[in-house]
């Protein structure tokens, strides 16, 4: 017989409580009490599972087509299964490569969005090992 | 009913993941000052390098195989640490976190079913999210989930890198612990494994089919329990919170030889303020202070010198100027001129509750509680060795070699790893 647990949620991460700061016995409670909401946390936009996500730093600029540009900091998510279609971080020729997956009829492919370079394919019995799925990138402008 | 999950070569692994050119390179992880082996890959575990082995003794099989050597990178090992333990947290709401790379959890209310599946997930979810493998092992008791681990990660029974020993019939689990040696038994050290094999317990299986009565007597109840958790009577529970330590050590190996009195004193008054600061954290008090230094013992070729002394206090504190001052009382009284020192060492021993301190009625030493955890909550804020004694010194010219370390790939933005 096997058994399957029910997994509770993974990361709950932080979470931010509103604090009701002001005081009421004495004057006037703020007007603006029913309103407070927690601040926002870059972090819950941009990570849903923290002991799976990693930060990796653009190098090249072979994925500039996708707006990724050197010295971007991308957002890498191991924990997602890679569909066609999506950018990932993969594992060729020892080093850790970014590009967009792709697995159409044939075997997966790796394409670059930059027209100076080429498409990496895999042969058959090769094997294409996927680092993880980037799920941002942030692009710091100053 | 437990679970013990643990890493394979769990810091040659870490560092494989952000390096997948060492996927197939024989490599090792060295200890601080890249003085000895403290973790192996497969391909040097053939090659027969055993752990502990120091690195200038491997000099020569390392150039003929390619062998590579990294210095312990804690940043990165205690990153995944936590992201591994944190994630088998999510199996099981009891957890004992053993060491770096294993825990241990209670599988409560699977005592009649085969937990294979699950051990596959973990493992499946760890290699997935961390890239690091692991193996799991279930038994009736830690002792046999530490055995049940074992026969995992050596193949000899379940598949798969994850054992349920509870899966194996009586006579086949026999067999495999007739095969295994009985140090292979969680707690049965070198010195024991001696004693056991002149009373002709040699194999797991014989220490499994010993009187617990008679072990008992000729060694310790500790091993009777031993015994009773080898035959699935669970004696020990889990150990959530780790207990407060009974002494504090400190110390390390020098980056160069040192051979002067002021650079001993910077380096242990540093030591003293790395143990004062734990010792503070779990709140306590240290009676006695332990000072040593020694020469390198692997240079038979030099003059060697070794020497350690124990410095009672008038008051125990966890003041940390009153502990190096105490140690540098010490120091003064074992240093000896003309040797090339290559480590030093401190020890806070005779530990107490802070609740329960008692005040010397002579004492004249202010109270520096506030001062300290001032200094505490800073260091945490902004980094260990912001706010530091003066008698730490700020070259700080001893400090230990670390030439082939690896970036902290997941704890420093300027170090990520790169992507082309």
């Amino acid at each position: 017989m096997h058994a399957d647990f029910l997994h509770p949620a993974v990361s709950p991460g932080r979470l931010q409580l509103p604090l009701f700061a002001s005081r009421i016995p004495a004057g006037f409670p703020s007007p603006a009490d029913d309103y407070i909401e927690s601040r926002l946390d870059l972090n819950e936009l941009l990570i849903q599972r923290r002991e799976a996500t990693y930060f990796l730093r653009v190098k090249g600029d072979s994925m500039q087509g996708a707006g990724i540009h050197p010295g971007d900091l991308i957002v890498v998510d191991r924990s997602i299964n890679a569909r066609d279609g999506n950018v990932v971080v993969a594992e060729v020729d020892g080093e850790l490569t970014i590009k967009r997956l792709r697995l159409g009829a044939g075997n997966p492919e790796l394409h670059p969005e930059n027209p100076a370079y080429p498409v990496i394919r895999f042969k058959e019995g090769q094997e294409l090992r996927i680092w993880g799925v980037v799920t941002s990138s942030v692009h710091t402008v100053r | 009913m437990f679970a013990l999950i643990d890493a394979n070569n769990f810091y040659v692994s870490c560092e494989r993941v952000f390096n997948p050119a060492l996927a197939q390179t024989p490599m090792v992880v060295l200890s601080n000052n890249d003085g000895c082996v403290v973790a192996r890959s497969n391909e040097v575990k053939a090659l027969g390098v055993k752990m502990g082995a120091p690195w200038f003794q491997l000099r020569e099989l390392a150039e003929k195989h390619g062998i590579r050597a990294f210095s312990s990178n804690y940043s990165l090992y205690a990153d995944m640490s936590n992201r591994m333990m944190n994630v088998l947290a999510t199996y099981s709401p009891d957890q004992e976190v053993y060491s770096i790379d294993e825990c241990f959890l209670v599988m409560a209310g699977f005592d009649h079913i085969d937990l294979s599946a699950s051990g596959q997930r973990m493992r499946s979810q760890i290699r997935q999210w961390l890239g690091l493998p692991v193996c799991v092992g279930f038994g009736a008791t830690k002792t046999l989930a530490k055995l049940a681990n074992h026969c995992a990660k050596k193949n000899l029974a379940g598949q798969d890198g994850v054992c349920d020993l509870r899966q194996l019939d009586a006579d086949e689990r026999s067999r495999i612990f007739a095969a295994l040696p009985v140090n292979e038994v969680w707690g049965v050290g070198r010195k024991l494994t001696e004693q056991l094999t002149r009373r002709g317990i040699q194999t797991v299986e014989d220490l499994r089919r010993a009187n617990p009565e008679t072990l008992r007597q000729a060694f310790s109840v500790v091993l009777e329990r031993t015994v009773r958790e080898l035959n699935g009577v669970s004696c020990l529970s889990l150990e959530q919170v780790a207990p407060n330590k009974q002494q504090i050590m400190s110390s390390r190996s020098f980056g160069t030889y040192v051979y002067d009195l002021p650079t001993l004193s910077e380096a242990v008054a540093t030591y003293i303020a790395r143990a004062a600061e734990k010792l503070r954290r779990q709140a306590s008090l240290a009676g006695v202070v332990q000072v040593y230094i020694r020469t390198n013992p692997f240079k038979d070729n030099v003059p060697q010198y070794q020497r350690g002394l124990n410095i009672p206090l008038p008051e125990a504190t966890n003041d940390t100027s009153r502990l190096i001052r105490a140690a540098h009382w010490g120091l003064k009284r074992i240093y000896q001129p003309g040797f090339a020192y290559q480590k030093a060492g401190v020890a806070l021993l005779d530990l107490s509750p802070q609740a329960h301190a008692q005040m010397n009625l002579f004492s004249t030493t202010p109270n520096r509680a506030a001062l300290m955890r001032v200094m505490d909550q800073i260091n945490t804020a902004y980094g260990r060795g912001t706010l530091h004694s003066a008698a730490e010194g700020v070259r700080q010219s001893w400090r230990m070699k670390r030439d082939r370390m690896s970036p902290a790939y997941t704890t420093q933005w300027d170090q990520l790893p790169e992507v082309n």
